[in-house]
């Protein structure tokens, strides 16, 4: 594994960054990056503030919150929002069941990460958005390594990876008909490393939970679950106390922590680079089945 | 530290993922998790041992197929440097793909199956990187545990590679022929006993050792993306404009000129990613300001200003189709000078969609960031993409095929013949009704009559 008291981040990734980002304010009318609070986002949102200084970032954040949030990612986003100066937009898992659009999921799994897509997709279609600015990357997961940059979504914000425009040199083609909507992928090409050793050579405060700090959580599945209200336990799930840490922040309902003593950010990068389990390894949403990412991605997933 | 990308490429069999899954593996980035999820569908599958394929196979259709459908990135490193592979398919069809893959490589593999010698996709492939003027082609010659590590096999088959490609090989292209066994990972990053007549460079010492920086040595190309204007702008118009450097190196002070229109002025300050610097080079995404109140929008090309005497264009040069004139000519910074602003081009295209060419259609040609409405007046000829013969002009053009075209367009954009300046050299083609990427141009260098009739 890579030695990383010095930083191996190539820059190179920065700048194909802002580039998308620039391409993606021209080529569109109403782009958002979608917000989850979690570390790609924030790393996408802080290239945004670089690629148009000093003028503003000339686009909102859109925030689908499905109210199982962890209460420091939500803190952290508002003072994310008033510090940079950035303009937020917030919808809610919650009213998308309120109205009947979507279904609380029940039982041992329950969880609300699947009903987000209803609220982003009513969330388009209100904001009239016409590009969708995401975290996502390529190293996260096998169906994610054949995702374009700007990767066309059709009224139901289905992907299909047959369908795809291939992207030459760093020509992006965002022409689209009315309907249809483009998710954009600025940190395509990073992997983990990259977004932690960006934080790191930026100096980017990050949620706290990112960090060790003690929590009540339960084993399942080999993995450990942070305990909360809205996680249906099974009697024989006994929470207890540990050092935990998170990897990802997505839902509480599917984010499960690692066991880690990594306070800084240096020890964070030391652990990841010495890691031997990978990222989405602690991603109870893909755990479901071999191919699940596919699946939801079709399903217009981000 | 710095990044190299790679394009693969091969046919379904020449164990192209199993290549890659070897480089990973080798390299230390696979984590534990993944491999135990290897291990597993290994034995499912009943292959024998760690198959290293499956780790960049991905999406259901393929391995319902057993086989790759499209371009796939895959990540690794080591201690020198960062890689980011573009696998492409091999298959007959997807020429398209290997296109895409490689638009952004500094070296492209290619693997042959030393069982089989070179076939028609090897003939393709290797086109392809010429075409594209890859910096650097690695010829894997893979299996030769099947051809019981063979010289003779070897040697046999390095020849007729050297012969497929001296008459295509663009002036400055490293050519690596090397023997590989990735099943048994024989001089994938470490060498190996039965290979002892081979004294060569592993695979990973050539992709350790490329070049990932020649775009910085070509003359200045940098097009603005956007206007930058601040929040609080007072009676002064402070005005910076964006973009990414595509070749060459700008500096404060710089003497420049913006294209069309030839207004001069001279950089004031320059920012890379928001910080100010004195200096930027090719593929920094900057934002600039200069000396003076010029007219410059998205699309607008700022190059560096000539030195006297030294305005015009690129100057009478050949056809873009690699065809042994360009040699010696190819590959080197020229001196400075102005790229043209073209309203007819020549160029070498690859369509890319299910739907055919139509002559005379209206189609965009985007060059960079800069869109113009564009129709394709005459199919010149047809590339043999295994032969590489040019033959007779069809009256269409389908998905996978190349050739010459003559382009008339709405506005003039300012390009570089692809040979003398890649990345301001091609362009894609969207269609303007279902607005695909239909094709991909690689501009010919000028005809001095060409103009004439605009």
């Amino acid at each position: 594994m890579r030695v990383t008291s010095v930083s191996t981040f190539p820059t190179e990734l920065a700048d194909e960054a802002v580039y998308i980002l620039r391409e993606t304010a021209a080529q569109f009318e109403r782009p958002a990056i979608l917000f989850s609070g979690g570390k790609d986002s924030i790393v996408v949102t802080h290239l945004a503030v670089r690629a148009f200084a000093p003028a503003p970032v000339p686009f909102p954040l859109l925030h689908v919150d499905t109210g199982h949030n962890f209460v420091e990612t939500i803190a952290y986003r508002d003072w994310l929002v008033s510090s940079w100066n950035l303009d937020l937009q917030v919808r809610y898992v919650q009213d998308s069941i309120d109205r009947g659009r979507a279904q609380e999921e029940r039982g041992k799994y329950a969880s609300r990460n699947i009903l987000q897509t209803v609220t982003l997709l009513d969330a388009i279609e209100e904001l009239r958005l016409d590009a969708c600015i995401g975290g996502a990357r390529r190293d996260e997961e096998k169906a994610r390594a054949k995702e374009r940059i700007f990767s066309v979504r059709d009224e139901f914000g289905q992907w299909d990876a047959r369908r795809q425009r291939p992207e030459l040199f760093d020509m992006l083609n965002g022409r689209i008909a009315p309907g249809q909507n483009v998710r954009v992928f600025p940190i395509s090409n990073w992997t983990e490393l990259d977004v932690w050793e960006y934080i790191r050579e930026q100096n980017i405060p990050l949620p706290s939970i990112y960090f060790s700090h003690e929590r009540d959580v339960f084993d399942r599945d080999g993995l450990l679950w942070a305990d909360s209200p809205y996680i249906n336990k099974t009697p024989d799930e006994q929470p207890y106390r540990a050092h935990v840490r998170f990897r990802t922040v997505g839902d509480m309902t599917c984010t499960a922590a690692v066991s880690s003593r990594a306070t800084t950010l240096d020890d964070v990068i030391g652990e990841i680079a010495s890691s031997e389990i990978s990222e989405r390894g602690a991603r109870i949403d893909d755990k479901r089945s071999e191919a699940a990412m596919e699946q939801r991605k079709r399903e217009g997933y981000f | 530290m710095d990044l190299l990308r790679l394009a693969t490429a091969g046919s379904v069999d020449d164990g192209k993922s199993t290549l890659i899954g070897r480089l990973l593996y080798e390299s230390g980035s696979v984590p534990k998790d993944k491999l135990a999820a290897i291990e597993a569908a290994s034995r499912r599958r009943g292959a024998e041992g760690l198959d290293l394929s499956l780790l960049t196979d991905g999406l259901i259709a393929e391995r319902e197929q057993g086989i790759t459908i499209d371009v796939a990135h895959v990540y690794f490193a080591t201690p020198t440097r960062r890689y980011i592979i573009a696998d492409t398919p091999g298959h007959v069809e997807y020429t398209r793909n290997m296109v895409t893959g490689a638009s952004t490589a500094s070296v492209s593999v290619i693997l042959i199956d030393a069982r089989n010698g070179l076939l028609e996709q090897t003939h393709r492939h290797y086109y392809i990187s010429a075409l594209l003027r890859i910096p650097t082609v690695v010829v894997a010659i893979n299996k030769m545990d099947l051809v019981d590590y063979s010289q003779t096999r070897f040697d046999e088959i390095a020849a007729a590679f050297r012969a497929m490609a001296a008459p295509v090989q663009p002036a400055g292209q490293t050519l690596r022929i090397m023997p590989v066994s990735s099943l048994h990972g024989e001089n994938i990053t470490r060498r190996s006993a039965h290979l002892d007549w081979y004294d060569g460079p592993t695979l990973l010492e050539v992709l350790e050792t490329a070049d990932a920086h020649q775009r910085s040595t070509l003359p200045g190309r940098l097009q603005i993306q956007r206007v930058l204007r601040p929040r609080n702008e007072g009676a002064l118009d402070i005005r910076s404009y964006a973009g990414r450097i595509a070749s060459g190196t700008f500096r404060v002070g710089d003497a420049v000129t913006v294209l069309p229109g030839g207004r001069q002025t001279r950089i004031s300050a320059l920012a890379h990613l928001g910080t100010p610097v004195e200096a930027a080079e090719a593929g920094q995404s900057v934002s600039v300001d200069f000396v003076d109140d010029v007219d410059v929008g998205r699309g607008s090309l700022v190059v560096p200003t000539p030195p006297e005497g030294r305005v015009g264009t690129t100057g009478p040069t050949s056809s873009l189709l690699p065809d042994g004139e360009g040699e010696g000519r190819t590959g080197r910074p020229g001196p400075a000078q102005l790229p043209s602003a073209r309203q007819q081009l020549d160029a070498t295209v690859c369509w890319l969609d299910e739907q055919p060419l139509r002559l005379g259609r209206v189609y965009l040609v985007q060059h960079g960031v800069q869109r113009v409405r564009a129709k394709v007046t005459a199919i010149t000829g047809l590339v043999d993409v295994s032969t590489l013969q040019i033959g007779a002009p069809p009256d269409t053009l389908q998905l996978n095929q190349l050739a010459t075209v003559s382009l008339k367009l709405a506005e003039p954009v300012v390009v570089d013949a692809y040979e003398e300046n890649p990345p301001n050299g091609a362009f894609i083609v969207v269609d303007a009704d279902t607005s695909a990427t239909a094709a991909v141009g690689f501009v010919a260098a000028d005809r001095p009559a060409a103009d004439d009739d605009f």
